[in-house]
């Protein structure tokens, strides 16, 4: 017995000997950290969706995006001005019937023309429901989208009516409905043009993604790493002022931070907070904290009628005054976010549609009048009130305690404000869909083009997509369509901010803050800025 | 023996079928990923209802889970939400967390087996006290602390390796994170070495061996060691499972991408493909070293007969 025991012994160390030795010869050979010169070493987190222009709705994916694709428009990093990119003219007589000329010259970096074809093609895949797109109801404002992308059952159309091909460098486009400020909204990533390879070898294609941008990528391992170096042949007016970017997966922000103390990574685009307060003596000037078109906001539920009933909006406004924001923003975020006080961004500037103080004294912080608003609006419904929000990123849960308190110490009362933390974003987003949230939540909102209307129209129009709490108001919806009607740019923000009054007046959502881009660099690099999504401008960045 | 390890083995699949579904249903119970994916924006219904019907998540979860394991069995463990085939990341994963485990238990056994000889011989002397106040003091600092700790030291502070591990991960680079993730299991190995040695250096056998007068390294290293190796044997092979799976923390700190670091990502996108996907390899790891274990047994002690 005893030889038995010991040949299935060295049997099994044998074969758990044979796994052991494939890891091991995997580990030996070539290290790395030999830094290329010229090359931007920066930090990124793994996309969450497969990397196709209408597939990829958050930061991460929208990096490579911003790398290696131009799309008719772009916005200018400092004004948001979207500025012509592909586009030689984009006109319209009636803010409905579109014509779009593409500029001669342009091409991806496989050497294929970029056409008014590669725009029809790529803006068809992606309305199609068939392609499964995350970004699709960007084109639901093009004529013939109902057709293609049908809220149930099959398409009865493969292709957009509303997109018909001219020549070799025209098409045109026809809305559904007036949409003046439409142009402004195509420096989206999702409008990019496609190379003829992704439709033809869509596997390869997104093994290594090929676009137009100023840079063209080497190598990707996914999860881990992108190699992406300066295309030569870009005849854009934004050619890469380095050699190449490469792209390394963190996923904690602390990692990356202390890799950039110790020189190992140049540009880290996401400072953890714990260290905000170090952050002044580690990196002296080569910290960034600028706004990013993103605001934080508390959704009252209106499809309860407890929150929607007579006088409930007095109970909203009182609780967005007992809010006492510069505390928060200053204590907890070390001023990496900023009090708000419209439901907009700052980085819309002026001209854009943002202005300070819009919401008025309904967004100051003033404990004797909000407990008398909430005194007169008959009171929290049944003494309480909860805040909900996913724990898992952002600090929330700090925040939201802070948010409690203050409300609490405004009412006197303890038990009136409890917080409701959630574990995973995902947990939380599907409670909201599910509307099974009875009292307030968190609601933060990225602005995906620097517009108004953005910040606006799919938040708080009747049965807009992300209309979470299901506001609703008819003189709100009646301003947002005479906005989109209007031609005049000028005279459609006005619009768009008598429309925001109502907010304030109605306080669907309480707006907390705006919140910021961070980042960090290393004394290599100068020239580093982010954009107005918070991403590293790459192109104009110079390394020593 | 043989009739041993066939029994042992059919006793896995209940084990393994009961874990896999409890797995299953706590990912699955956990909410619907599919809203998550759109980010802020509320999900467009027609697109998600697409991704659903891929993900079979349409279905009753009884279904999900037939069709799950029909699956797995065939070789398949679906696909991740970023279009990626669970199989070929755990073909990335693996290779790297095995690598992290072997430096981990090298380095626990070798510095564990010596610190607790080296106690256990010299029980009450002031080399045992420090030992034992030693490890005492690693084992009560949670991993996260001595990782981010001897990360600035090592990494930022003193600059002589760098504080992360490149995607090839090499074994060079890994010695700090397997230290670190070793750390814990260290402490147990070096006290369970030296309470056994202890113990068992009063025994009759090693009266007798002194007696004939053997040499004392023999003593030690034939009579004594082998001996009280058991429990330790014990610790280390359930311990490599832990290190498997457990490595979470220490992946994380150091940005190591291997199993705990798809674990993590699974768990926070709520990728139940992932997860599950991963977590089901973890059992069947768990389940082959306890085997191998109580294999060891036989070949360390002659007494023990596995009928």
């Amino acid at each position: 017995m005893r030889g038995g025991v010991r040949t299935w012994a060295r049997r099994g160390v044998a074969a758990l000997l044979a796994v052991l030795l494939a890891a091991v010869v995997a580990g030996c050979g070539g290290g790395t950290g030999a830094r290329v010169p010229g090359v931007v070493r920066a930090s990124w987190g793994d996309p969450q969706n497969p990397l196709e222009p209408a597939n990829t709705n958050e930061v991460q994916g929208g990096k490579v995006l911003d790398l290696i694709f131009r799309g008719l428009k772009k916005y200018d990093p400092t004004t948001g001005a979207a500025v012509d990119m592909l586009a030689e003219r984009i006109e319209s007589t009636d803010a409905q019937n579109f014509t779009v000329k593409v500029k001669d010259g342009w091409t991806f970096s496989n050497g294929e023309p970029v056409t008014a074809r590669s725009f029809v093609d790529a803006w068809n895949y992606a309305a199609l429901v068939d392609n499964k797109q995350r970004n699709a109801s960007f084109f639901a404002y093009i004529d013939g989208y109902g057709k293609v992308h049908p809220e149930s059952g099959e398409a009865t159309a493969k292709t957009l009516s509303g997109l018909v091909l001219k020549d070799a460098r025209t098409f045109t486009v026809k809305l559904s409905t007036k949409f003046s400020t439409w142009p402004g909204t195509l420096g989206y990533p999702a409008f990019a043009p496609l190379p003829r390879a992704f439709f033809e070898d869509h596997a390869g294609w997104l093994k290594r993604p090929v676009g137009n941008g100023p840079y063209a990528i080497d190598s990707y391992t996914r999860g881990s790493a992108m190699k992406l170096s300066k295309w030569d042949g870009y005849p854009g007016p934004d050619k890469a002022g380095n050699e190449g970017v490469e792209l390394r997966v963190y996923t904690d922000n602390n990692t990356a931070y202390a890799d950039l103390q110790a020189g190992n990574i140049d540009l880290v685009d996401d400072i953890p907070s714990t260290q905000l307060r170090n952050v002044r003596k580690d990196l002296d000037d080569r910290y960034i904290n600028q706004p990013a078109g993103i605001i934080q906001t508390v959704v009252f539920p209106l499809y309860d009628a407890k929150w929607n009933g007579p006088g409930a909006e007095k109970v909203r406004r009182g609780l967005s005054m007992a809010i006492n924001r510069p505390q928060i923003t200053s204590q907890i975020y070390r001023d990496t976010r900023t009090p708000a006080s419209d439901w907009t961004s700052p980085v819309l500037g002026e001209k854009g549609g943002y202005k300070a103080g819009l919401c008025g004294a309904e967004c100051t912080y003033d404990p004797g009048r909000a407990k008398r608003l909430i005194q007169e609006g008959g009171g929290l419904p049944g003494g309480r009130v909860t805040l909900t929000s996913n724990v898992d990123t952002g600090s929330h849960r700090v925040w939201m305690d802070a948010v409690c308190n203050s409300i609490n110490n405004v009412l006197g009362d303890d038990r009136a404000c409890t917080v409701n933390p959630i574990g995973t974003f995902a947990d939380f987003r599907s409670r909201i869909a599910q509307q099974q949230l009875g009292g307030m939540f968190r609601s933060g909102w990225q602005m995906d083009y620097p517009l108004i209307q953005n910040f606006l129209q799919p938040q708080y129009y009747t049965n807009a997509s992300s209309n979470y709490g299901k506001f609703s108001d008819p003189r709100f919806d009646r301003l947002v369509d005479e906005a989109n009607a209007e031609s005049d740019t000028g005279k459609a923000v006005a619009k768009f901010q008598d429309a925001e009054r109502i907010l304030a007046e109605k306080m669907p959502a309480i707006p907390l803050w705006y919140q910021n881009g961070n980042a960090g660099y290393s004394a290599e690099l100068s020239d580093v800025q982010l954009n107005q999504f918070s991403v590293p401008v790459y192109e104009r960045i110079k390394v020593k | 023996m043989g009739r041993y390890v066939i029994r042992r083995l059919l006793q896995m699949i209940p084990v393994f079928i009961g874990s896999t579904f409890l797995i299953f249903f706590m990912v699955y119970a956990l909410g619907d990923p599919v809203a998550a994916l759109f980010g802020d924006k509320a999900p467009d219904p027609a697109v998600a209802a697409r991704i659903r019907q891929e993900l079979y998540l349409d279905q009753p979860l009884w279904k999900q889970y037939l069709h799950y394991m029909g699956q797995v069995l065939t070789g398949d463990f679906g696909t991740a939400f970023t279009g990626q085939p669970v199989l070929e990341l755990m073909a990335d994963a693996f290779p790297v967390t095995i690598r992290l485990t072997i430096v981990a238990v090298l380095f626990e056994v070798v510095v564990g087996i010596a610190l607790g000889v080296a106690g256990g011989l010299r029980r009450g002397r002031p080399l045992d006290t420090t030992v034992l106040m030693l490890t005492l003091v690693v084992v009560s600092v949670p991993t996260f602390v001595s990782g981010y700790v001897l990360q600035y030291l090592f990494g930022v502070q003193w600059g002589i390796v760098p504080p992360t591990v490149s995607p090839e991960a090499t074994f060079l680079e890994l010695l700090l994170p397997g230290v670190v993730l070793g750390l814990v299991s260290l402490a147990y190995v070096t006290r369970l070495t030296r309470t056994s040695l202890a113990e068992n250096a009063r025994a009759d056998y090693i009266r007798t061996a002194v007696a004939k007068g053997l040499p004392r390294h023999r003593i030690v290293v034939r009579h004594l060691l082998r001996n009280s190796l058991i429990p330790v044997v014990t610790f280390i092979g359930a311990d490599i499972g832990a290190l498997m799976g457990g490595a979470i923390v220490t992946e994380r700190i150091f940005n190591i991408h291997g199993v705990g670091y798809q674990l993590f990502q699974g768990i926070l996108r709520q990728n139940s493909p992932t997860v599950v996907g991963f977590v089901t390899v973890l059992v069947l790891v768990f389940l082959v070293a306890n085997l191998v274990v109580d294999l060891l047994y036989a070949v360390l002690d002659p007494r023990i007969r596995h009928v």
